[in-house]
C-alpha cells in the first residue's frame, strides 16, 4: 500500500513522521479550546500509516536476516551485541496491522491476550543462559501468525536477542507481554511460559509450550491502571471519564491499540530520541535508565517485567491520554 | 447580441474566401463568439470580476481575534455577515442602488457590529471554550426584524437585529435626556409622538441554545420549514425548535461505545433546501450520509450513503487526510450537492451514491506536498465551497489568497487573487496561474513561492447577483461584476 505512494518533496521517513505526529498530539493537549478530536483523529491515521511502513520495513528486514542465519542464533532485532548502557531503547518490532478489530481480537483470543503490549526486550539474567541454544524464530513467527496481513493489529511483539556476556551466539530470546485485559504481565521465554506473578520469584519456569497465554493466577495479578492521574483535555463528555483506576483504559480520541508502542529509535538517531525525551519526559528516561539497571543487576523477569511496566505505562499514558 | 452574430459570418467567410482551414485563432475567436451567443454574457468565466471593496485592517501584522471565521450572505444577498475568531459578528448592508450609479450595485457598509460570543471556562474538564464564531447562519426576514444563528463550539445563539429610526419625544414627567420633571412644574399636558432620530441598529439576543454538545460545533443548519434546525459537533447532530432552549433531540449519534474505536468524525451538516426531513452529513473518511426523519427518531442508519472508491496509486501516508470532506453544500435546487476535500471539490447528484458526477481539482500541485503541508499543519486547513445563485458556477478559495471558480457548464476554471494590489473599483482581475513544475511562463507562480500563511477558507455568494465575498485572513473583500 504504502510502496505505491508518491515520492514525498520533504524526505520524511516513518520514525521522523511518527515523532512529528507524536509532537502534535502532545501540543494539542495545551491548546486553547481543547482537544480537537477531528485532528487527533487525523494525526492518528498519519501515526498508524507511518508505523505500519515502519513495521513492514522491520519485518523485511528480520527476515533478511533470518535467512542469513538459519540456524536461528541470532535474531536480532537491532544492533547486534550487548546493548551499550546508554542506548537507545530496545527495538520493538510490532507487527504490521492490517486485519480489521473485531478479527484481531478473535485472533488473538485464540492466543490468549486480547491486546498485548509488548515489553522491551531485557538482557538475559545468568539463570536463563542455560536455556539451550534454541531456534527463536518460532517465537517470533508464532507471534507473526498467518502473514501479516492477517495479524492482529493490537497485537505488539518484541523479539529480542541479547546476547550473554560471553558473547556467544545465544538464543536466549525473550519476551516480556502485558495483557491489556487481565492486566497480568507475562513473560515467555524461548517458548517456555513463565508467569509473573508478584509474590514469586520469575524462576519458576513453568515450560509450556504455548505462547503468551497468562490464566489469571488468583491475587496474583498485578493490576496497571492507566492514567490514574486526571489527564488533561480528556475529551469525554461523561464526568469522571478519565483515568478511573480500575477502570477500562480511557481512550477518548483514538484507538489506543495504534499507539501502543513507540518507534524505537537506532541508537544514531540521537536527534528524534532527544525529541521523544524532551515530549515524553521521565517514562522515557525511566526507559533508557532501565537499560543501565538491567546491566548492573542480576536481572530477573520479575524485575525486568516490572520496569518494562512502569516505563510503559508512561508511555502509554503519555500517546494515549491526549 | 446581433454585432456577434455579425463577427461570426465575417470570420467564416474571411476563412472560407482564403480557401484554407480555419486558423487556430480564428477557431478560438469562433468559439469564444459562439460561446457568448449562446450564453450569454453571464456564463461561466465570460464574467469579468471587478474588485469593488475591501474592509479591516490594512497592516500585516494580524490581531487573532480578528481573524475571519465565517462569511455568510442572508436571502436577499442585502445583508452580509461576517463572524471572526473574537467573537465578534460585523453586518454590512447593501446600499439601495444609487440611479445615478448605474455601472456598479450597492456597495456594502457596516450596518451593525456585536459581540456574539465570550470566552468561557468548562470548570468541570478545566477547559476553555473558544469565543471564535464556527458558523453564522440567517434566518429568512419575516418582520422588520432580522434574525440570525451564530456559534461557537458550544453555545449557539439566536439574535435579533433591528433598526430604530424613531424616538418618542415630548412626555409629561421626564425631560429630553431622561432626568425626572417635578411633578409640581407640570402646568399643560401633551401627548408624546415620534420624532425621526439617527439610524441605530441593535442586536440582541434572543435565544441561547447551551449544553448540549460535548464536542466542538462544526455546523448549524436551519430547516426548510424555518422552525427547526440542526447542531452538529464532531460526534453527534442535534434538532433544536427555535423557540425551546432548553431541550434538543439526538438525531445523529456516532460515538462509538468504546472510544477505541473511533474511526470517523462528523464534519458538517446541512439541511436540505426544500425537503424538510432530509439532511446530510459529512464525515471525516470522504462519505456523506443522507438521513431522512422521518425513517426513526434516531438517524444512525442512513437512506443514503455516498462514496467515492480511493484511487489506490494515490495512496500516501496522508491519504486519510486528505480524503476528509471540510463542507458540504446543498445547490439551491437541491437536486446536487457539492462536498470540498483538501484538494478538490466535488458534485454529487443525489441520486447516484457510488461517485460524485463532477470532480474538480482545486490544487491538485500541493498533492507532492503533503509531508510539508502536514508539518506546518497547513494539510488540516478546512476549506469551504458555494454556489452560485444559479447553481452553474462553484467556487472555493486557495493559499496565496488565490480562490477558484468552476463553470459546471463550460467546465472552465479561473484562478483569482484577493490582494490589495488591484485596490480600484471596478478593476478587473486578472486570472493568476500556477506553475506546478518545469519552466515557469511569464506571470505564473510556482508552487514554491505560494504563501501558505495566506489562505482563503471561507467565501460567499450573493444568491442572486454576480456578487462575492472572499474572506482573507483578516480582511474581506467584495467583487462584482463588470456591468456593462
Amino acid at each position: 500500500m504504502l510502496r505505491g505512494r508518491r515520492r514525498m518533496e520533504c524526505t520524511l521517513d516513518a520514525q521522523s513522521l511518527i515523532s512529528i505526529s507524536l509532537r502534535k498530539i502532545h501540543s494539542s493537549r495545551t491548546q486553547r479550546g481543547g482537544i480537537k478530536l477531528h485532528k487527533n483523529l487525523l494525526v492518528s491515521y498519519v501515526l498508524r500509516n507511518a508505523r505500519q511502513l515502519y513495521l513492514s520495513e522491520r519485518y523485511a528486514e528480520l527476515y533478511r536476516r533470518q535467512q542469513h542465519y538459519p540456524d536461528g542464533a541470532a535474531l536480532l532485532a537491532g544492533p547486534a551485541a550487548c546493548p551499550p548502557p546508554a542506548a537507545a531503547p530496545p527495538e520493538l518490532l510490532p507487527l504490521p496491522a492490517d486485519a480489521p478489530d473485531r478479527e484481531a481480537r478473535s485472533c488473538a483470543a485464540a492466543r490468549g491476550g486480547a491486546e498485548l503490549l509488548e515489553g522491551p526486550v531485557c538482557a538475559a539474567p545468568p539463570e536463563l543462559q542455560r536455556a539451550p541454544c534454541r531456534d527463536s524464530s518460532p517465537a517470533f513467527y508464532r507471534g507473526a501468525g498467518p502473514g501479516g496481513g492477517g495479524a492482529a493489529p493490537g497485537l505488539l511483539y518484541a523479539a529480542g536477542c541479547d546476547f550473554a556476556g560471553g558473547g556467544a551466539p545465544h538464543c536466549s530470546s525473550r519476551t516480556t507481554v502485558l495483557d491489556l485485559d487481565t492486566h497480568v504481565v507475562t513473560t515467555v521465554e524461548n517458548g517456555y511460559l513463565h508467569q509473573d506473578c508478584c509474590s514469586q520469584c520469575p524462576c519458576c519456569c513453568q515450560p509450556a509450550p504455548a505462547p503468551a497465554s497468562p490464566p489469571p493466577a488468583p491475587g496474583a495479578k498485578r493490576k496497571y491502571y492507566p492514567g490514574q492521574e486526571e489527564e488533561e483535555g480528556v475529551e469525554e463528555g461523561e464526568p469522571g471519564g478519565g483515568g478511573v483506576a480500575g477502570g477500562p483504559p480511557f481512550a477518548p480520541c483514538t484507538k489506543r491499540a495504534r499507539f501502543e508502542e513507540y518507534s524505537a529509535e537506532h541508537p544514531q538517531d540521537s536527534s528524534n530520541i532527544s525529541n521523544l525525551i524532551s515530549i515524553f519526559g521521565s517514562g522515557f528516561t525511566g526507559l533508557v535508565s532501565r537499560q543501565q539497571a538491567d546491566s548492573e543487576q542480576p536481572l530477573n523477569g520479575q524485575l525486568c517485567s516490572k520496569q518494562a511496566l512502569a516505563s510503559l505505562g508512561a508511555w502509554t499514558r503519555a500517546i494515549v491520554a491526549f | 447580441m446581433q454585432k456577434k452574430w455579425v463577427v461570426f459570418f465575417c470570420v467564416f467567410w474571411w476563412q472560407g474566401s482564403n480557401d484554407s482551414l480555419p486558423s487556430a485563432e480564428a477557431v478560438m475567436f469562433l468559439k469564444f463568439s459562439l460561446r457568448s451567443v449562446f450564453y450569454g454574457a453571464g456564463g461561466g468565466n465570460d464574467i469579468q470580476w471587478c474588485f469593488s471593496q475591501v474592509k479591516g485592517a490594512v497592516d500585516d501584522d494580524v490581531a487573532e481575534a480578528d481573524i475571519i471565521s465565517t462569511v455568510e450572505f442572508n436571502h436577499s444577498g442585502e445583508l452580509l455577515a461576517t463572524g471572526d475568531k473574537g467573537g465578534r459578528v460585523v453586518i454590512f448592508q447593501q446600499e439601495q442602488e444609487n440611479k445615478t450609479q448605474s455601472h456598479s450595485r450597492g456597495e456594502y457598509n457596516v450596518y451593525s457590529t456585536f459581540q456574539s460570543h465570550e470566552p468561557e471556562f468548562d470548570y468541570l474538564k478545566s477547559l476553555e471554550i473558544e469565543e471564535k464564531i464556527n458558523k453564522i447562519r440567517w434566518l429568512p426576514q419575516k418582520n422588520a426584524a432580522q434574525f440570525l444563528l451564530s456559534t461557537n463550539d458550544k453555545t449557539i445563539k439566536l439574535w435579533k437585529i433591528s433598526e430604530r429610526d424613531k424616538r418618542p419625544e415630548g412626555y409629561n414627567l421626564k425631560e429630553e435626556d431622561g432626568r425626572y420633571r417635578d411633578p409640581t412644574t407640570v402646568t399643560t399636558l401633551r401627548v408624546p409622538v415620534f420624532r425621526p432620530m439617527d439610524l441605530m441598529v441593535e442586536a440582541s439576543p434572543r435565544r441561547i441554545f447551551a449544553n448540549a454538545h460535548t464536542y466542538h460545533i462544526n455546523s448549524i443548519s436551519i430547516n426548510s420549514d424555518y422552525e427547526t434546525y440542526l447542531s452538529a459537533d464532531d460526534l453527534r447532530i442535534n434538532l433544536w425548535h427555535l423557540e425551546i432552549t432548553d431541550r434538543s433531540f439526538n438525531i445523529v449519534d456516532i460515538k462509538p461505545a468504546n472510544m477505541e474505536e473511533l474511526t470517523e468524525v462528523i464534519t458538517a451538516a446541512e439541511f436540505h433546501p426544500n425537503s424538510c426531513n432530509t439532511f446530510v452529513y459529512s464525515s471525516s473518511k470522504g462519505t456523506i450520509r443522507l438521513c431522512d426523519m422521518r425513517a426513526s427518531a434516531l438517524c444512525d442508519r442512513h437512506s443514503k450513503l455516498f462514496e467515492e472508491p480511493e484511487d489506490p496509486s494515490n495512496r500516501s501516508f496522508f491519504s486519510e487526510i486528505i480524503s476528509s470532506i471540510s463542507d458540504v453544500k446543498f445547490s439551491h435546487s437541491g437536486r446536487y450537492m457539492m462536498t470540498r476535500d483538501y484538494l478538490s471539490v466535488k458534485i454529487w447528484d443525489l441520486n447516484m451514491e457510488n461517485r460524485p458526477v463532477e470532480t474538480y481539482q482545486v490544487h491538485e500541485y500541493l498533492r507532492s506536498k503533503l509531508c510539508s503541508l502536514y508539518e506546518n499543519d497547513c494539510i488540516f486547513d478546512k476549506f469551504e465551497c458555494c454556489w452560485n445563485g444559479s447553481d452553474s458556477i462553484v467556487m472555493t478559495g486557495s493559499y496565496n489568497n488565490f480562490f477558484r471558480m468552476f463553470d459546471r457548464n463550460t467546465k472552465r476554471d479561473i484562478t483569482l487573487e484577493a490582494s490589495r494590489e488591484n485596490n480600484k473599483p471596478r478593476t478587473v482581475l486578472k486570472p493568476r496561474k500556477v506553475c506546478a513544475s518545469g519552466k515557469r511562463k511569464k506571470d505564473e507562480i510556482s508552487v514554491d513561492s505560494l504563501d501558505f500563511n495566506k489562505k482563503i477558507l471561507h467565501t460567499a455568494w450573493h444568491p442572486k447577483e454576480n456578487i462575492i465575498a472572499v474572506a482573507t485572513t483578516n480582511n474581506l473583500y467584495i467583487f462584482q461584476d463588470k456591468m456593462n
